[in-house]
């Protein structure tokens, strides 16, 4: 990995401010990096890119101190490295900017940028020499005009950024990593981020940039490293001449060899549809979704983060309030933001976020499982726990969870068995179409195909599946039929079998920011399939 | 990430599929229970030193024990309430302050002058109205359950002033004054009241949907919601009950001061919250039992009496109380990081 095959000619080793080597760190029951290889030289703009999973947050995690690995060697200035804390690795010069930018928005812009190093005399903050240096440091990032006093909550996104910046800079950071800077800036704030990371790189200063904007990469960044499933696949590409092809190929090449059930072959579903969605739009979020899933159908929807597609799926839910736009199960038409209209008319959902959306920790399994339908099993709104726990047993037991006892706290579950609890819950009443986000993330290899079984299963006993995933081949995997959503909308409509993991991620990424009109213009290829 | 390499973990150790009495459903709760019957038992023993005639003679100890029960029926009544609001992850600061708007209510002249049925109607209605204002605000109006009844403690408490022009309204129903004064039984009514508010309360949280309901939004509401449980219907539904344990407990004041006063239930609030805190019950919500709450209650109580019988001071009694509930939740916490988050990090 060690081999660019673009490398400039002016290239010394006393450039290099970071260099990984074999970086290893495990979770419980997940490997999420698996041997990383990092080089990043002073004063370049170096690109992460990856999917979902492959690995940059746990990177970002331990270059910021907030992990240590497991394994693996990190030099940092010539020096080898390890940062026990997030405050050590501030100390050693590394600045992390991450999405959710991490200012007090009750306190001024000075106050955030002096936030927790404030200069001071004998314990009393030294307020003129604060706004002072303030000042000097957004003077220094081109915004003299963002007024140091000024309450941080009151200011927009991008001016937000900024300070975050220029904490960076109070700190005399040697390294900066951005994470997915843009996600939140309209175009030409972009621009402006770029002028930005020109002049810090201009200063020396080493620049980490994350992005699954391909054309954003192309534009700012010197080099790119590639990350899949833990790994370094290519290190040190020329970020400006290295085609799409070999970058998303670099992406998704797999070594994990997912399994996935056998698709019913040819099966036409036609006739009523179970799910008819037309133009449901939450402004802001996604516009003029119109799908459909029919009974025994298994339709995915893929797409970034941001995207739309998990709000798409809690708008048909009921747990969003859509502005515009019609829900009809089995002909009938749905009240909108209603989960309990939804409930009743057979619509279950497993959540994103199996922990904080799903499961109760503390209650034991079968409590979980019956969670949507306790009342089923109650007589006169008295709960009877022995029907309830051997409903719930029949279901777990059908979902092969482990353990079996249902009188454990969900807790105690590892992931994938959280997750059967979930989808359990659902087989209990008489549901007609199942919403799944997320279903297999945090899931272990073995446990996935598991899962995959089931939902297949659930598909064809009749129920209509929609599942949305990040995971490109897990949605192509795994349904009939796929919907690509970019910036909310719907940008491409197949059966999954007409598509491949590269024209998908073509499409998902193609780096328009707000509209279709960049497209064109730049000189990505292959956004046409 | 060869499959080779991959410590994948497709099931658990079978180590975790038998499982220790104390890992079994509620057992945290039994050992918690049993902690606080410890206290109890420590406070009669240090009773038994130093009031032994009291203590160590059973007739004697049966009726300090009553005299216990007694002082302790109005905050225990409203700490069955408080637990509910508590669980679900709400707090009602006006539990006071409402307990003496009903004991006014119920005692006005033209009140009294339908008869104790009338005043029973009165304390419970004008209970639950509150607590329907108190839920409606939280719930659909989005307040902080802190805020939504501060406020009603503040409004509650003037309303009681100015129905009462701060006057002491004596209380001539026989049938209410003899809640305090007559036993069944040999117990006193107002103890039974108690028990039996404790006895449906716990039926309530253990074996309804009502309290399947609360438990699931004090320990996570957005999973309640997404399970479709109507999660701003409980709400109100859980300050009315708060409410109506405040009429209930008013009844109770009324007949044991044989008066209604805008004065009633001062600092009630706080000591039935002190006392949910101490029984277990999470201030985050999706914890608590009544038992616990029972048990805090009697706690505080009985100490109160060990320093009336020993003729100690009340604001020393005071600073104790305050050192119990800091060391109450210490211990607690102490248990949540040994024992409840090892295996959660899976």
């Amino acid at each position: 990995m060690t081999a660019p095959p673009a490398q400039p000619p002016e290239t010394s080793p006393e450039d290099v401010v970071l260099r990984l080597t074999d970086v290893v760190k495990t979770f419980p029951g997940v490997r999420a990096l698996d041997g990383v290889q990092l080089e990043v030289r002073a004063g370049e703009v170096h690109c992460l890119l990856g999917q979902n999973g492959a690995g940059k947050s746990t990177l970002i995690k331990i270059l910021s101190g907030a992990h240590t690995p497991d394994s693996g060697e990190i030099l940092w200035q010539g020096q080898a490295a390890s940062f026990g804390s997030p405050q050590a690795a501030m100390k050693a010069g590394i600045a992390t900017i991450y999405q959710e930018l991490d200012l007090v928005d009750g306190l001024s812009v000075a106050e955030n940028l002096y936030l927790g190093h404030e200069p001071n005399s004998a314990g009393f903050v030294a307020r003129r020499q604060m706004r002072r240096g303030a000042a000097a440091i957004l003077q220094r990032l081109g915004h003299p005009e963002i007024p140091a006093g000024r309450e941080v909550g009151k200011l927009p996104a991008a001016a937000k950024q900024i300070v975050s910046m220029g904490r960076a800079l109070s700190r005399e950071a040697r390294l900066l990593i951005m994470d997915e800077p843009s996600a939140v800036l309209a175009h030409d704030e972009v621009q402006n981020l770029f002028r930005i990371v020109r002049g810090l790189t201009a200063q020396g200063i080493a620049v980490i940039y994350i992005s699954h904007r391909l054309d954003e990469i192309r534009e700012i960044g010197d080099r790119v490293t590639v990350l899949k499933d833990g790994r370094t696949t290519a290190a040190n590409l020329d970020a400006k001449s290295t085609p799409n092809r070999e970058l998303v190929s670099r992406m998704t090449g797999r070594t994990i060899e997912y399994v996935f059930p056998d698709r019913p072959a040819a099966r036409a579903f036609d006739g009523e549809p179970l799910l008819r969605v037309e133009g449901l739009t939450l402004p802001g979020r996604f516009a003029d979704v119109s799908l459909n899933v029919h009974g025994g159908e298994i339709v995915g929807i893929t797409g970034l983060v941001g995207s739309g597609r998990s709000e798409v799926l809690e708008s048909i839910y009921g747990a969003r309030r859509p502005s515009a736009g019609t829900v009809e199960l089995a002909g009938r038409r749905l009240r909108r933001g209603s989960v309990n209209a939804a409930v009743r008319s057979g619509i279950g959902m497993a959540p994103e976020e199996r922990k904080s959306q799903a499961l109760l920790l503390a209650e034991p399994i079968y409590r979980n499982v019956t969670l949507a339908g306790f009342a089923r099993y109650a007589r006169a709104g008295f709960t009877d726990a022995g029907r309830e726990r051997a409903a719930a047993e029949e279901i777990t037991r059908g979902l092969d969870l482990r353990p079996a006892d249902v009188r454990r706290p969900v807790r105690t579950l590892s992931g994938g068995n959280q997750q059967k609890v979930v989808v359990g819950r659902w087989l209990l009443g008489e549901t007609k179409l199942l919403l799944l986000d997320e279903p297999t993330r945090g899931v272990d290899v073995g446990a996935r195909a598991e899962l995959y079984q089931v939902i297949r299963r659930l598909a064809d006993e009749g129920v209509g599946v929609l599942l949305v995933s990040s995971e490109v081949p897990e949605v192509l995997g795994l349904s009939d039929r796929v919907l690509v959503m970019r910036e909310g909308r719907v940008v491409r409509e197949a059966p999954a079998d007409e598509l491949d993991e590269d024209t998908v991620l073509d499409l998902v990424m193609a780096g328009s920011l707000l509209d279709g009109a960049d497209l064109s213009s730049d000189a990505v290829e292959g956004t046409a399939a | 990430m060869s499959t080779a390499t991959e410590p994948v973990d497709v099931h658990d150790p079978p180590r975790v599929t038998t499982q220790s009495w104390w890992q079994r459903e509620g057992a945290d709760n039994a050992k918690r229970n049993l902690a606080l019957i410890g206290v109890m038992v420590v406070l009669l023993i240090i009773g038994m030193v130093t009031a032994p005639d009291i203590f160590l003679d059973g007739k004697n100890l049966w009726n300090n024990e009553l005299t216990v029960l007694t002082q302790a029926s109005s905050i225990g009544v409203l700490t069955v309430g408080m637990t509910f609001v508590m669980i679900s992850g709400g707090i009602d600061l006006s539990v006071g302050a409402l307990l003496a708007l009903a004991s006014v209510w119920c005692t006005t002249v033209a009140t009294q002058s339908y008869g104790a049925g009338a005043m029973i109607f009165a304390a419970l209605v004008v209970g639950a109205v509150a607590g329907l204002i108190n839920g409606s605000l939280i719930a659909y109006g989005k307040l902080v359950p802190f805020i939504a009844t501060l406020a009603m403690m503040l409004s509650a408490r003037g309303l009681a002033q100015s129905i009462s022009g701060s006057h002491t309204q004596i209380n001539r129903d026989a049938f209410i004054n003899g809640f305090a004064l007559n036993k069944v039984a040999g117990i006193p009514i107002v103890v039974l009241i108690f028990l039996a508010v404790v006895a449906v309360g716990w039926v309530l949280l253990n074996r309804t949907t009502f309290g399947r309901r609360t438990i699931a939004i004090g320990g996570n509401a957005e999973a309640a919601r997404l399970a479709g449980i109507n999660v701003r219907l409980q709400t109100v539904a859980l300050y009315v009950l708060s409410g109506v344990c405040c009429g209930i407990a008013a009844l109770i004041v009324v007949s044991q001061a044989q008066s209604g006063s805008n004065t009633h239930g001062d600092l009630y609030e706080l000591n039935a919250i002190a006392a949910a805190i101490i029984g277990g019950t999470a201030l985050t919500g999706g914890r608590g039992t009544i038992i616990g709450s029972l048990l805090g209650v009697l706690i505080f109580t009985q100490i109160t009496n060990l320093f009336i019988i020993n003729n100690l001071q009340l604001d020393l009694q005071r600073i104790i109380n305050g050192g119990i509930i800091v060391v109450a939740v210490l211990i607690q916490q102490f248990r949540v990081t040994s024992f409840w988050r090892k295996p959660a990090s899976s």
